[in-house]
C-alpha cells in the first residue's frame, strides 16, 4: 500500500518542483540580477529606497485592502441569509456560476457597460444626471475588481455559516442569549475559519491584479501586479520585477500567517 | 397540593406536517422532584424537551411555565436550560468561557462570574479544567461541563436529554449517582430523558413511561416496576414472564392450570387478564413442592445469578433469575409470594387502573411490600 501512495504521490512532487519550487528559486536568482547580469543587491536597495515603488505598494495595499473589506461586507451577510434558505445549494450555484467566465469576457462586459455610451450612463442620461466619465477612474476598478472577487469570499464563509451545528445556537438560545447576542457570541465566532479563508482568497490576487488597472482604471490605479509586468514586458528589467515578485511572495507569507488559525478562540465579551 | 408546579402541559399535541409526534398529552412537574421520561427511540421524548425549552411549539393545547402559557415566551425568555444530548459545547470557548456563556448573556459583573463558575466548576468536580479547551476533554468532562454551563445559570428546571447514553458503563453509573446527588443537594427540579430503564429506575422521584407520543404510566420507579399497567410497561421495565390468566374472583387468578392468591380484584369474574411476575421474585424448588412446575430448557450464567428458561405443562415460557444452578432437562418447582404476582387488565387507561390500585392493591401492597425492589435490580 505505502508503494502504491508513492506513486500516486509523484505528479503532485512533480508539479510543486516544476511549478512552484524552480519558478521562486528562478525569481530569488534574478533578483541578484542587475541590468548586466551580474550579481548584485542593487534591485533591493532600489525597490527599499525608491518613493515610486514604496508608493506603489502601499497603493497596492490600500486597494487590496479596499477590495476585501468590500467583498467581505458584501459576502458575509449574503452568505449569512443564503445559509438560511431552503434551496441553498441552488442558490450558491447561481451566485457562483460568473466565476465560470473567464475574466476577460467579464472585464470587457463591464467596458461596455461604463463607458460613455454605456447601459450606466444611459441610465444616467435618462434620469437627467448626465453621462459621467465612469471607465478609468479608481472608482470603477474598485466595483469591478469587488465583482469579480466577490464569489471567492462567498464560497468559504458560506461554508464555515453552513457548517455550524444548528445545536450551538439551540444551546446559545437556552442559555440566555437573544437573536443579536447568539449572532456576535456564537455565529460570528465560529465563521471566522470561513473569512480568514476568504481573505487570503481575495486580498492576495487583488495585490496583483493587473489586466484590471489597464483595461478599467486606464492605469490611473497601478498595483504591484501591473509593476510587474511593466518591469517585465515594457522596460525588460527582470531583475526588478523578479524582486517584486519576490515581494509579493513575502506579503503572502505575511498574510497567511496574519490569517492563520489562531489556537486561543475568541472569548465572549 | 402545596407544591409549585414548574411545568404543566394541557392536552397538548404536536404534528409535524401529516405526522403526529405528540397525542394529548397532560402532565405536571413539581418543584424539586426528579422526573424521568422513559421511552424507545422516536416515541417523542426530545419532542416534550423542545416545547419545554421552547425550540417548538404545540400544535394545540398549552405548555405552561410557573403558571403562565408559554406560546410567546422565546427560548432565552425561560428559565429553563438544557443538558444537549451530544452536549453542544462551543468549540470556540474554553471551559471557564462555556459555562460563563449564560451569566456573560446576562451581563453580570466579572467578579460575580468568576466565583460562580469557579463554584459550579467545583461542583461538577472540573476544578482546574477552567483554561482547557473542549476538544481536550474526554467525554464524561465534556458531560459535567454541560451541566455546569447549565446548572450555574440556577434554573428552575434542568432538561437533560440523554446526557449519559454516549459513556462507557462505568463511568455511567457513576454519573448516575453524581446526578441524583446533584440534583438532591440543589433543589433543582430535573426532567431527564433515557431510554435506558435501569437508569431511570436508579434515578428518578417520578418515572413517566412513554410509547408512540403517548404516556402510557407515570409513577414511582417501585410503582411502574411492581404494578406495571399493561404489557408494553412490563416488558420495557425490566424482564418479566407474562402469561395469559382468568381473574376467579376479586384476590383469585387462575393461570397455569392453577388458582393462586393475589393482591389484585376489581375486575369482572372470569375476565381474561395478563399476569406478570419478575423473574427474580421466582423460586427454585424440588418440583413436587412448586406452585408450578417447569421442564428446563436452558440455563446461561449471568454473573450475579443464572438465568433459566423453562416451559410448564399449559405451554407457558418461564424465565427464571436465581442463584441456584439448575440443569437443562430437569423438571424443577417454582414458587411465589401472592404479592409478587401482578394482574394487568387488558386494554386499561390509566386514571381506571390508578383508581383500581388505589382501591384493592395498595393496603394488601403496603402489608408486605419489600421495598426497593428498583434499586435491587
Ligand atoms: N423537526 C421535525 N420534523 C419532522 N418530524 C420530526 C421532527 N422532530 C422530530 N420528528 C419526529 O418526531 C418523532 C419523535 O421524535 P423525538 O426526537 O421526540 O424522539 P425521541 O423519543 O427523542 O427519540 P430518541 O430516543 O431517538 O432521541 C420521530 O418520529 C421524529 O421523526
Ligand atoms: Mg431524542
Amino acid at each position: 500500500m505505502t508503494k502504491e501512495r508513492k506513486w500516486l504521490a509523484v505528479p503532485y512532487h512533480l508539479w510543486i518542483v516544476l511549478f512552484v519550487i524552480v519558478p521562486v528559486m528562478l525569481l530569488l536568482f534574478q533578483s541578484f540580477r542587475g541590468l548586466d547580469g551580474s550579481f548584485t543587491l542593487v534591485n533591493i536597495q532600489t525597490y527599499f529606497t525608491s518613493r515610486v515603488y514604496l508608493t506603489m505598494t502601499l497603493q497596492s495595499f490600500f486597494y487590496a485592502f479596499l477590495i476585501t473589506v468590500l467583498t467581505l461586507l458584501i459576502s458575509y451577510p449574503a452568505a449569512y441569509f443564503l445559509a438560511q434558505t431552503r434551496h441553498k445549494q441552488f442558490w450558491l450555484l447561481v451566485l457562483i456560476l460568473p466565476t465560470w467566465m473567464n475574466i476577460l469576457l467579464k472585464t470587457y462586459a463591464f467596458i461596455g457597460i461604463l463607458s460613455q455610451t454605456g447601459f450606466v450612463n444611459q441610465g444616467l442620461n435618462f434620469i437627467g444626471i448626465g453621462a459621467q466619465q465612469l471607465l478609468f477612474t479608481p472608482l470603477s476598478f474598485l466595483i469591478v475588481a469587488t465583482y469579480i472577487e466577490v464569489p471567492f469570499m462567498l464560497l468559504p464563509v458560506f461554508n464555515a455559516i453552513d457548517e455550524i451545528d444548528g445545536s450551538m445556537i439551540k444551546a446559545s438560545r437556552d442559555l440566555g442569549a437573544g437573536e443579536w447576542q447568539t449572532f456576535a457570541s456564537v455565529i460570528f465566532p465560529l465563521s471566522l475559519s470561513g473569512v480568514r479563508s476568504g481573505i487570503q482568497a481575495v486580498f492576495i490576487p487583488s495585490l496583483s491584479l493587473f489586466m484590471l488597472t489597464r483595461l478599467i482604471a486606464g492605469n490611473r490605479v497601478i498595483t504591484l501586479g501591473t509593476a510587474i509586468e511593466q518591469n517585465f514586458l515594457v522596460t525588460q528589467n527582470w531583475g526588478m520585477g523578479s524582486t517584486m515578485g519576490i515581494v509579493l511572495v513575502l506579503i503572502m507569507f505575511g498574510v497567511m500567517f496574519l490569517t492563520r488559525r489562531r489556537r486561543k478562540g475568541v472569548t465572549v465579551r | 397540593m402545596t407544591e409549585e408546579i414548574i411545568v404543566s402541559f394541557d392536552q397538548v399535541e404536536k404534528k409535524y406536517e401529516k405526522e403526529t409526534v405528540l397525542k394529548t398529552i397532560s402532565f405536571d412537574l413539581e418543584k424539586g422532584k426528579f422526573y424521568t421520561l422513559l421511552g424507545p427511540s422516536g416515541c417523542g421524548k426530545s419532542t416534550i424537551l423542545n416545547l419545554i425549552a421552547g425550540f417548538a411549539s404545540p400544535s394545540s393545547g398549552t405548555v405552561s411555565i410557573l403558571g403562565k402559557d408559554t406560546r410567546d415566551t422565546p427560548p432565552n425568555k425561560r428559565k429553563i436550560n438544557t443538558v444537549f444530548q451530544d452536549y453542544a459545547l462551543f468549540p470556540h470557548l474554553n471551559v471557564f468561557d462555556n459555562v460563563a456563556f449564560g451569566l456573560k448573556m446576562k451581563k453580570m459583573n466579572k467578579e460575580k462570574i468568576k466565583s460562580k463558575v469557579t463554584e459550579t466548576l467545583k461542583l461538577v468536580r472540573l476544578e482546574g479544567f477552567e483554561n482547557r479547551d473542549i476538544a481536550e476533554m474526554s467525554g464524561g468532562q465534556k458531560q459535567r461541563v454541560a451541566i455546569a454551563r447549565a446548572l450555574v445559570n440556577e434554573p428552575d428546571l434542568l432538561l437533560l436529554d440523554e446526557p449519559l447514553s454516549a459513556l462507557d458503563l462505568k463511568l455511567r453509573t457513576e454519573m448516575q449517582y453524581e446526578l441524583r446527588d446533584l440534583q438532591q443537594r440543589l433543589g433543582i427540579t430535573f426532567l431527564f430523558v433515557t431510554h435506558d430503564q435501569e437508569e431511570a429506575l436508579a434515578m428518578s422521584d417520578e418515572i413517566m413511561v412513554m410509547k408512540e407520543g403517548r404516556i402510557v404510566q407515570t409513577g414511582t420507579p417501585n410503582a411502574v416496576y411492581d404494578e406495571p399497567i399493561n404489557r408494553y410497561v412490563a416488558d420495557f421495565i425490566g424482564e418479566s414472564n407474562i402469561v395469559r390468566g382468568r381473574m376467579v374472583r376479586d384476590y383469585a387468578v387462575s393461570f397455569a392450570g392453577k388458582t393462586f392468591t393475589c393482591v389484585d380484584g376489581g375486575m369482572q369474574p372470569d375476565e381474561q387478564v395478563d399476569v406478570v411476575i419478575r423473574p427474580e421474585d421466582l423460586v427454585l424448588t424440588e418440583a413436587e413442592a412448586g406452585d408450578i412446575q417447569i421442564f428446563v430448557q436452558t440455563q446461561l450464567f449471568r454473573g450475579v445469578h443464572y438465568e433459566i428458561m423453562g416451559q410448564d405443562d399449559a405451554g407457558n415460557d418461564w424465565m427464571v433469575h436465581s442463584t441456584r444452578q439448575s440443569e437443562p432437562g430437569r423438571r424443577v418447582g417454582l414458587t411465589f409470594d401472592p404479592q409478587d404476582i401482578h394482574i394487568m387488565r387488558i386494554n386499561e387507561t390509566e386514571e381506571a387502573f390508578d383508581e383500581r390500585i388505589e382501591q384493592f392493591a395498595t393496603a394488601a401492597y403496603e402489608k408486605t411490600s419489600k421495598g426497593g425492589a428498583g434499586q435491587d435490580d
